[in-house]
């Protein structure tokens, strides 16, 4: 396996959140009723034309600058011809040989290594239209369905170059051009509704040699970890392809999820798309200030919040890379942090009890009830002895699930922690005279058998009491 | 002769257009033509000059984004060859 490495280079579409269409006015809401959102625009009917939004170009050029793109200050669309349902003009309107942004890059952190992976262009297009295949399949379907709703929502079509080497490395580069993109409030950046999908052009070579082997096109891959496994599996055919003698097709392939496999789709030996200018549609001139305005309204991106969070609050390199990794869980993080500026006890809850439960249950943090404000409180309960850690779990998932105010939950669950000294003395005394065994061997030396006697103590009091103010008066009352 | 009159019959095909009698003979001559004058245009050295984006001299003309109304739903439909559940329907792909 050593004697080859992969080649892989990502084409990342990403719809951008704008209200309408790249060339009219349709809506570009998702999950409404097929063929509701459409016009003679966006259905190619003949003789109609579209006229540019304005704020795609912005959000386009914003999504540029984010990755660290050089701006062309003169571009224009083009058509790309080819016949396919979801296409109803028969070409589509994209950005061949000018494109809004270019020359970029981002760097990718990967088991405690930094890697900076270019990318070659960003340029705006025309989304399709959607097609659902009767039987499931687009190889055993005898029809398909065409929904233009999504014909004509503007995208940005992000190229990598082909300097990506594993699957892990394609994972981590889509991680973080999502964090990117949702940080500039370029897109929702969902893959699971489609406003984020992305194929991967994978080839193979022997170690050392700088020339391209053939390479194929994986498709149909619906999530960050269906992209590693499919360009894992890819890698390893090709290999074993080329060790037993065989050679690379070049070709499209389609991602079987449940086979866990690559199967080919159609052979793609480059095709022509005859590509000429759109003479429909007035180029785009961008001024400089222009594009330093658009510069300006772009908010602090994920690898400056994640040096911020390591600088002035002193977190580990690999928590802020984790709560950085989303938007909302950053500002989670900053608006609790703000209440209770303990950064690392803020850190452990978040990246432990609220990433554990978002996980568990498959959720967004905004579905989840707790607030940032909520953590804080119940935090400072915990610090002052009113609950113990352990008790702080069980609120935290309430809150989690119902929203409550902590004080509240506590009150409820009669969670309270036994701080009071009283109460406690009855209950160690109960203790204490019911085992003199752990007793004598506490006080001939044996310092484990406090432990027991603890233990014992929290039990009775069902894990109300608070261990360290436990631990103290049973030492001070077996000294006696 | 740069397009056969095969040629032509495949991309009508395509695009989904009848050609009848002398048609495909006919459009496989004027293509033909606009593909010679083309070919002449293709001798001038261009290198140095700059490609027009449009023959106008225009540039940036934008659309605020404001959601306008889309056509009604029986009319989206009313060309569809066939239709159903409100989706056009086209026959196997590939
Ligand atoms: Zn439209």
């Amino acid at each position: 396996m050593s004697r080859y490495e992969a080649v892989i280079g990502l084409e990342v579409h990403v719809e951008l959140k704008t209200e309408t269409k790249l060339f009219c006015g349709c809506s570009t809401e998702f999950g409404k009723e097929p063929n509701t959102q459409v016009c003679p625009v966006c259905l190619g009917l003949p003789g109609a034309t579209g006229v540019l939004n304005k704020k795609a170009v912005e959000l386009a050029v914003k999504a540029g600058l984010a990755l660290n793109c050089e701006i062309g200050t003169n571009t224009w669309f083009d058509r790309k011809n080819y016949y396919y349902p979801d296409l109803p003009k028969g070409f589509q309107i994209s950005q061949v040989f000018r494109p809004i942004a270019y020359k970029g890059y981002l760097d990718l952190e990967l088991n405690g290594k930094s890697k900076r992976i270019n990318i070659t262009r960003a340029h705006l297009e025309e989304d399709p239209g959607k097609l659902t295949h009767a039987g499931g399949s687009i190889i055993t379907s005898h029809c398909s369905y065409v929904d233009y709703n999504r014909s004509g929502i503007p995208l940005v079509e992000i190229v990598s170059e082909p300097e990506i080497r594993s699957g892990e490395e394609a994972k981590a580069y889509l991680e973080k051009l999502k964090a990117i993109l949702e940080y500039a409030g370029v897109s929702d950046v969902k893959m699971e509704q489609g406003s984020l999908r992305c194929d991967a052009n994978v080839s193979v070579r022997p170690v050392g040699s700088t020339v391209l082997g053939t390479k194929t096109e994986i498709k149909n891959m619906n999530s960050f970890r269906a992209v590693q496994r499919a360009i894992d599996y890819e890698v390893e055919r090709q290999i074993e392809a080329l060790m037993d003698g065989g050679r690379i097709i070049q070709e499209t392939r389609a991602w079987d999820e449940n086979l866990g496999v690559t199967v080919a789709m159609r052979s793609k030996e480059n095709p022509d798309y005859r590509c000429f200018m759109e003479h429909e549609l007035a180029p785009i001139e961008l001024k400089t200030e222009w594009i330093e305005d658009v510069r300006a309204t772009i908010p602090e991106l994920p690898d400056a919040r994640r040096k911020r969070l390591v600088e002035e609050h002193g977190l580990p390199v690999y928590d802020a890379g984790v709560i950085t990794s989303s938007l909302d869980l950053a500002e989670f993080f900053d608006a609790a942090l703000k209440e209770y500026p303990d950064a690392k006890t803020v850190s452990n809850w978040v990246m432990g009890e609220l990433l554990r439960l978002l996980n568990a249950r498959n959720l967004e943090l905004s579905e989840a009830k707790i607030t940032p404000g909520g953590l804080a409180s119940l935090l400072k309960l915990i610090e002052k002895g009113a609950i113990s850690n352990k008790m702080g779990k069980e609120v935290f998932e309430v809150m989690f699930e119902e929203g409550k105010d902590p004080d509240q939950i506590v009150k409820e669950k009669g969670l309270s922690q036994i701080s009071d000294e009283s109460q406690l003395n009855r209950i160690i005394a109960e203790v204490i005279a019911k085992n003199p065994k752990s007793v004598a061997d506490f006080q001939s030396g044996k310092e484990k058998a406090i432990g027991f006697l603890v233990g014992q103590v929290m039990k009775a009091t069902r894990g109300q009491a608070n261990p360290g103010v436990v631990n103290a008066i049973l030492r001070e009352k077996l000294a006696e | 002769m740069k397009i056969s009159e095969k040629e032509v019959e495949q991309l009508a095909f395509l695009s989904r257009l009848d050609l009848q009698g002398e048609e495909p003979a006919d459009w496989t001559k004027s293509l033909n033509a606009v593909l010679d004058y083309l070919e002449l245009l293709n001798k001038l050295d261009t290198s140095a000059v700059e490609p027009a984006a449009h023959v106008l001299p225009l540039k940036n003309i934008f659309r605020e984004d404001r959601p306008q109304q889309s056509l009604d739903k029986e009319l989206v439909l009313a060309n569809a060859p066939e239709e159903e559940e409100g989706s056009f329907v086209v026959p196997r792909i590939v």
